[in-house]
């Protein structure tokens, strides 16, 4: 078993290292770094702005590139994050608590350094847990009938909407919005057009890019226009800068170890967002630290942790992703969208039938970090430089290339009516306080889960209780149940503690 | 933060919303075949997500009706109308001015309406934006990846 998965690996590096390939990787990682640097802009823009530039591409190179823009934009987003106290991208919010008292410190280049460092290592931990873990999953989800399917997409879809921020209650409407949504367009059994009004260009599902980028391009610029402005202050940083003391190296090795642990947990379950794990694994530090009252002022601990946990858990999402076609957030279920496009049904046939996919986005993953590394080195000017590029310049570029973007997905101006529609949607739904990650979610998931459900049901000729009374499914049936009661019982007590806190 | 409605308001608001959107996915998957759980129709599905965003919109009202207290005092923004409006028109503009004038005038538009919509932007320097991102989507998009928009047409 190890040694067929090394052998496999094997053949990943080869794959990964064509020229080709490894071009594909290295535009992939550049731009999602420069975009991931840019104030407002994070993995969800960057992966959704170039994802039409895949549909004429063959799958491997494609999807190798979009996994680069992922991680690449992360590691750009926690350039912000430290060095000028931007949290450009929700999971980094927590790297600015001690990375920017760093960067205040004159120590931000350290604090870098280790971010570095941290995402190479987390990420290595990630993908060997990927080489290993795959594999095995694969064999149970074979087993996995139609009904059981249904289970696990629920669950997934409910961890989604009530474990990422804001009201549980909201997040579940948000992704039954998602799941209608996904609806769109001709159904699949009938042939019936479902809430298409008449537009003939919605016959073929609302598209991807298009509700992508409205929701989290123009709603965002909408809500942020007037709001966020920065004149870049001076913030220089040099490679030389990078290398951290041999005390900051022992004192951030242990959170490192903990947070990639962290992550990777977190990255095994899905529907938990990367924001939440980045918290937690703060909140672990500092209540592990034998000095808690460091954090917030510049302990190095507080970024290498919550830094190694959103790189291991990226890795480990592509777990479920991949072998059972299940997204674990909303980044991944663009990318699901991207393999969908590309006629690849994620699942478990997916390692065997498409092997070089599988271990060569594997393989990239290591060639992608290494390149990360490298280029990070001589080009680290440069990234502070595109940091002090002000908003006002930024969104209306921004806007442009999303029209454009969006356009040439199936060159139809219709699509970027689309967008608009959606950014206006969104950025309505932001104002109520609604979380809008869960929308894409459920749209994605949304065809997936009414199919199985129809199947499952119509196995079992039209008894609703096949999803409890096949063990697995029941499992994940009570996994659901029991989430739900978690968040009852927690929000229960967040009320109550709060009420004595300030008495009536 | 920031926070356009007051926070009870907020969620009265939303909750009302998704309960409209929830009714009418019922009316409007009605209309299709609904079916029952053995012979479900193209509009089960929908109808049943309908019914479940109506419900956990009713909760979401009653929820900010028991527990969340009203009008705490909160920052608030004022509305930014006049930049929202610019950043709609825009989007619209680009829409309109690629199938009615070509790629030059959409993209100088989109760029220069959008850029107003920010109140440190003069008309001169969103102007320069907008001729100087214009110049470089002409290279990268419809030189260099050949965009199937003409540069200009008329009507």
């Amino acid at each position: 078993m190890i040694a067929q998965s090394l052998s496999d690996l094997w053949y990943g590096f080869s794959v990964a290292l064509m020229p080709q390939n490894l071009m594909w990787s290295f535009f992939g990682v550049l731009i999602g770094n420069l975009i991931g640097v840019l104030p407002g802009m994070g993995a969800l823009t960057a992966i959704s702005m170039l994802l039409p530039l895949t549909y004429s591409m063959h799958a491997v190179p494609a999807i190798l590139m979009l996994a680069g823009i992922f991680y690449g934009s992360q590691y750009g987003g926690a350039i912000g994050a430290i060095l000028l106290n931007l949290p450009s991208h929700p999971p980094h919010a927590v790297s600015c608590l001690d990375g920017y008292p760093m960067t205040q410190h004159g120590r931000g280049g350290a604090a870098l350094g280790i971010t570095m460092i941290a995402s190479f290592f987390a990420a290595s931990f990630g993908i060997t847990v990927m080489v290993f873990a795959s594999p095995l999953l694969v064999q149970i989800a074979f087993k996995l009938g139609p009904a059981e399917i249904f289970s696990v997409m629920l669950l997934g879809l409910l961890a989604g909407a009530t474990m990422s921020r804001g009201s549980p209650l909201k997040g579940v409407a948000m992704t039954v919005f998602g799941l209608l949504i996904g609806v769109v367009g001709t159904d699949v059994n009938t042939g019936a057009q479902r809430f298409t009004f008449g537009f003939t260009e919605l016959a073929d599902r609302v598209e991807l890019v298009a509700l992508a980028m409205g929701i989290f391009g123009i709603g965002d610029f909408l809500r942020s226009v007037n709001r966020i402005h920065f004149a870049g202050h001076e913030a220089k940083v040099r490679f030389k800068d990078m290398r951290p003391t041999k005390a900051e190296l022992k004192r951030s090795f242990m959170p490192m170890l903990r947070g990639t642990l962290i992550g990777t947990l977190f990255g095994a379950m899905p529907g938990t967002g990367p924001t939440i794990t980045t918290f937690i694994a703060y909140a672990v530090e500092r209540k592990v630290s034998r000095h808690p009252e460091r954090f917030g002022h510049g302990a190095i601990e507080g970024v290498a942790s919550p830094e190694a946990a959103s790189h291991s858990k990226t890795q480990v999402d592509f777990i479920p992703t991949m072998s059972l076609g299940i997204p674990g957030d909303s980044v991944m279920a663009l990318l699901l969208g991207a393999l969908l496009i590309q006629g690849i049904t994620p699942g478990p046939q997916l390692i065997t039938e498409h092997a070089d996919l599988f271990w060569g986005l594997i393989a990239s993953f290591w060639v992608g970090n290494v390149l990360l590394i490298i280029l990070n080195v001589p080009l680290i000017g440069l990234w502070v430089k595109m940091l002090q590029v002000p908003y006002r310049f930024l969104f209306p570029s921004a806007l442009l290339f999303i029209a454009v973007g969006v356009y040439s997905t199936n060159n139809s101006l219709f699509e970027v009516t689309e967008v608009l529609f959606f950014g206006v949607v969104g950025a309505i739904l932001m104002a109520l306080e609604f979380p809008v990650a869960p929308i894409l979610l459920g749209y994605v998931l949304g065809p997936l889960v009414e199919e199985n459900f129809r199947r499952a049901v119509l196995l079992a000729r039209g008894d609703l209780s096949v999803f409890v009374t096949r063990p697995i499914s029941a499992a994940f049936i009570a996994a659901a149940l029991a989430l739900i009661v978690g968040q009852l019982v927690l929000g229960w007590r967040a009320r109550r503690s709060l009420k004595r806190m300030q008495p009536a | 933060m920031h926070r356009l409605f007051r926070k009870s308001l907020r969620d009265y608001v939303g909750g009302a919303l998704m309960v409209l959107l929830g009714l009418a996915a019922i009316l409007e998957g009605r209309t299709y075949q609904v079916g029952s759980v053995s012979h479900m129709g193209p509009g089960f599905f929908p109808v049943w997500l309908g019914a479940i965003l109506a419900c956990s919109g009713l909760a979401i009202i009653v929820y900010a009706k028991l527990f969340i207290p009203r009008d705490e005092d909160e920052d608030m923004l004022p509305p930014e109308w006049r930049a929202w409006m610019l950043i709609i028109a825009s989007v619209a503009a680009f829409v309109g001015l690629a199938t009615y004038g070509g790629l030059v005038p959409a993209t100088f538009a989109v760029v220069f309406l959008s850029a107003l919509a920010d109140r440190d932007n003069t008309v001169l320097t969103a102007a320069v934006l907008a001729a100087a991102i214009t110049l470089v989507c002409v290279v990268v998009f419809w030189w260099a990846l050949q965009l199937q928009i003409p540069l200009f047409r008329w009507g």
